[in-house]
């Protein structure tokens, strides 16, 4: 071989490797679609430090750093590559830090981290292989061992500062579900409201939401699906109920809704790729919103519905295979 | 529909999906077609298209002139090849093509002494008076034979021979010709010069071929990042039956699964061809040749190839005897630069990436891309993330992600649920996978692994 290419070379053409076609590809790399939703999550992010101040950074910090960490002593404990530079852990536990309160002590961010990306990431193959969502995976497990932490959203004595007002009290949800309180829709779209940490601004989710689906970094089906069922669900119950605390509006605004609809139901690996198996899961999520915010006896239910949908998506793939233009391959003659 | 007065076509100009690289025509667009000083010798392969092999049609040690057959079969889906230089006969050899296949091949040494060499060469071919009147006198089955003898095959890439498309079929009417001037691979623009240059042969023989497929509806379509071109088309076709229309420019436009929805508003059927809804569809190139072969008498000698890219030193657009090496084209473009990486015959999206310049130019060879060491550098292929850019993508409304990864884990029932034989290869997927997985390679592995059902 070596005397071949030598042959080659002295006759003057260079021996080049070759490649097959397409020999051009964009240079949007898995790691620049997840920087995307990073920047996408500040603004959610910087309204969370406003409202909750230091805290909401530290939970945030502590859940990311676990996060990573964990992925990374994963890799390294199963002699595998180093996949930390996707950034994926990244995101999954910023979300992570963004979903769970405030209140909830360090060791409840890192436990979820750690089931997050060791279990539900990890274990079913790592990134794009998991069948759960890692953030809402872990999140369910915080909620189950730390079903009290992760409802108090309030702290005798620690509330920072500023946003005190808002903090001490309810979230908008528990509010209106509960005590039959309507929360001003001004409150619930700047942030100035009690929940989880990144949950509290319908504006900054919106915004944040906004670049996601102009950079295409995010399918709008998933959102469109999951807000227009929700507002139907919601719009059905106005009807019924027209004296209920939380109207249409305010099931859109309030609580994890639109921070579900454009960071959680868009993770593109527990999310089906037809556009018709999207609008499915979309609006999957949103009924199933709907119908646990009314009728269960919790407040808020995005987490449980998203991990319920992440279970129907491999059937939805199925039943969603679009019709090639021109028709199914015929069969042979 | 409003478009669909403006345009002059049933379809909407577009069709769904797609992809909108770079296209970075400008390096060779402005540069007219130059004729290739002549080789010192030429290979003429004998299976330079879809369908049965040629055989050897003249012996070793014996002088041809250009337009000489040198290699002929008597299957139908099959095209003779000619001489496209003057010189003597070497004895058959072997080839590889771009494409990976061995084909049987006669060499041709150049005689001191060319017929036609330069500016003449470039008369004989595209100039003098091309007419688009009294086109009657020419019978169908006299323009098909013509077309066959000049080995006339598609010259946009797939070399399809001509006169099968051309050949009526009573259970199979064609109402429309459609032209393709479309060129949407990134890169080649020698269709484009072609059209500004020398619209006039494309006219003719599109009007010739729609005598003979019967058609009586005209359409040459042509991307809206080439408004000189459709300018340059439009002035040749006035007066006549020939209507030049617009479409976006977006790539595969040029592909017929994508240009029929485009400009017919008819879908191509899966496993079927344009003809089963009524098209036939030449690329401009081969228009200009099928007006050649029926006024002229004379073969397919002769094709426009893009040298281009940004590992050439002077891109230009080259008038080339086929058989002509690779490397004589570069020469002629002085060359490759420092950092040129990977040589590719056709275009960047679905070429192939040449391991030897010392290979011939064939009926289907529409360019020669360079392309750098910096531009092929690829990311390390990392896990499909599931983001479904590759169905958003997609011009055939596949799943390539799925049918892809079935290949690779030997799950041919899901490749087939996924429709992996309806795949053009068209490579937007590939383009467009964040994940950097080779989707196109794996599925074409799958396509010709897969155990047949």
């Amino acid at each position: 071989m070596a005397e071949q290419a030598n042959k080659k070379d002295e006759a003057g053409a260079a021996p080049m490797p070759v490649a097959p076609a397409p020999h051009l590809a964009t240079s949007r790399t898995t790691r620049a679609v997840m920087v995307d939703v990073l920047i996408a999550l500040a603004p959610v992010f910087a309204v969370g430090c406003y409202v909750f101040r230091w805290r909401a950074a530290m939970q945030v910090g502590i859940c990311a750093a676990s996060c990573v960490v964990f992925e990374a002593l994963w890799q390294a404990l199963r002699r595998r590559r180093q996949t930390t530079g996707d950034f994926s852990a990244a995101v999954t536990g910023v979300i992570l830090g963004l979903s769970i309160p405030w209140t909830a002590p360090w060791y409840v961010g890192v436990l979820g981290s750690a089931v997050a990306i060791l279990i539900v990431k990890m274990l079913f193959g790592g990134l794009g292989a998991n069948i759960f969502n890692p953030a809402m995976g872990g999140r369910a497990f915080l909620q189950a061992c730390f079903a009290g932490k992760m409802t108090t959203y309030t702290l005798a004595g620690q509330a920072p500062p500023g946003a005190a007002d808002a903090i001490t009290r309810a979230t908008p949800l528990a509010a209106g579900k509960f005590d039959q309180i309507a929360y001003a829709l001004k409150d619930l779209a700047v942030g100035t409201v009690n929940g989880s940490v990144g949950e509290t601004s319908a504006i900054a989710c919106i915004v944040g939401g906004a670049y996601l689906l102009v950079r295409r970094s995010a399918s709008w089906r998933l959102p469109a699906g999951m807000l227009i069922a929700a507002a139907v669900v919601a719009g059905i119950h106005q009807l019924a109920d027209p004296d209920a605390a939380l109207d249409v509006g305010r099931h859109l605004l309030a609580g994890a809704m639109l921070f579900g609809a454009f960071f959680i139901v868009t993770d593109p690996a527990t999310s089906p790729l037809s556009k018709r198996g999207r609008w499915i899961y979309g609006a999957g999520v949103g009924v199933l919103v709907m119908l646990i915010r009314l009728f269960a006896n919790v407040p808020e239910g995005v987490m449980y519905d998203v991990l319920v949908m992440n279970m129907t998506v491999p059937l939805i793939d199925r039943w969603t295979v679009p019709r090639p233009v021109g028709g199914p391959v015929p069969a042979p003659a | 529909m409003a478009i669909t007065a403006e345009t002059g076509i049933p379809g909407r100009g577009s069709f769904a999906r797609g992809i909108h690289p770079d296209d970075r025509k400008r390096l060779s667009a402005g540069a007219a077609i130059e004729v290739l000083p002549t080789p010192s010798g030429v290979l003429i392969a004998l299976h330079q298209h879809i369908g049965a092999p040629c055989e050897p049609a003249v012996k070793p040690r014996t002088s041809v002139g250009v337009g000489d057959v040198v290699g002929d079969v008597k299957a139908f889906v099959a095209a003779p090849v000619h001489a496209s230089i003057d010189g003597t006969t070497g004895a058959p050899t072997v080839t590889t093509l771009p494409n990976g296949r061995h084909v049987a091949a006669v060499p041709v040494a150049a005689a001191d002494e060319q017929a036609l060499a330069g500016e003449a060469l470039t008369g004989e071919i595209f100039g003098g008076e091309w007419p688009t009147e009294g086109l009657d006198a020419h019978a169908p089955e006299a323009i098909v034979e013509a077309v066959r003898d000049a080995g006339l095959v598609g010259l946009g890439g797939a070399a399809f021979p001509t006169h099968v498309k051309l050949t009526r079929n009573p259970k199979r009417p064609v109402d429309t010709l459609v032209v393709n001037g479309c060129e949407c691979e990134p890169y080649l623009t020698a269709d484009h010069r072609l059209m500004i240059e020398h619209p006039a042969p494309i006219v003719t023989g599109a009007l010739l071929a729609a005598a003979a497929a019967g058609a009586d509806r005209i359409v040459v379509a042509i991307e809206d990042n080439k408004p000189d071109a459709a300018a340059s088309m439009r002035r040749a076709a006035e007066g006549t039956a020939v209507t030049v229309a617009t479409v976006r420019t977006k790539y595969p436009m040029g592909g017929e699964r994508s240009l029929l929805p485009a400009v017919m508003g008819r879908e191509v059927p899966t496993g079927g061809l344009p003809l089963d809804v009524g098209v036939v569809v030449v690329n401009v190139g081969t228009s200009a040749a099928i007006a050649r072969a029926v006024v002229r008498g004379r073969p397919l000698t002769h094709r426009v190839v893009s040298v281009t890219g940004e590992g050439v030193r002077r891109p230009k657009n080259l008038l080339v005897p086929i058989g002509a090496p690779y490397a004589d084209l570069i020469a002629c473009c002085d060359g490759l630069t420092e950092d040129a990486a990977r040589a590719i015959a056709g275009g960047p999206m679905m070429g192939f990436a040449l391991a030897d310049l010392d290979v011939p130019v064939t009926k289907g060879t529409s360019g020669v891309v360079v392309m750098t060491a910096e531009q092929v550098r690829r990311a390390e292929e990392t896990a499909c993330i599931r983001c479904g850019r590759c169905v958003d993508v997609c011009p055939l409304g596949l799943v390539p992600t799925k049918m892809a990864l079935a290949v690779r884990n030997e799950d041919w029932e899901v490749a087939r649920r996924y429709y992996i034989a309806a795949c053009c290869e068209c490579g937007c997927c590939g383009y467009i996978c964040p994940a950097q997985i080779p989707l196109v390679q794996l599925i074409r592995t799958g396509k010709a692994g897969m155990p047949k059902e």
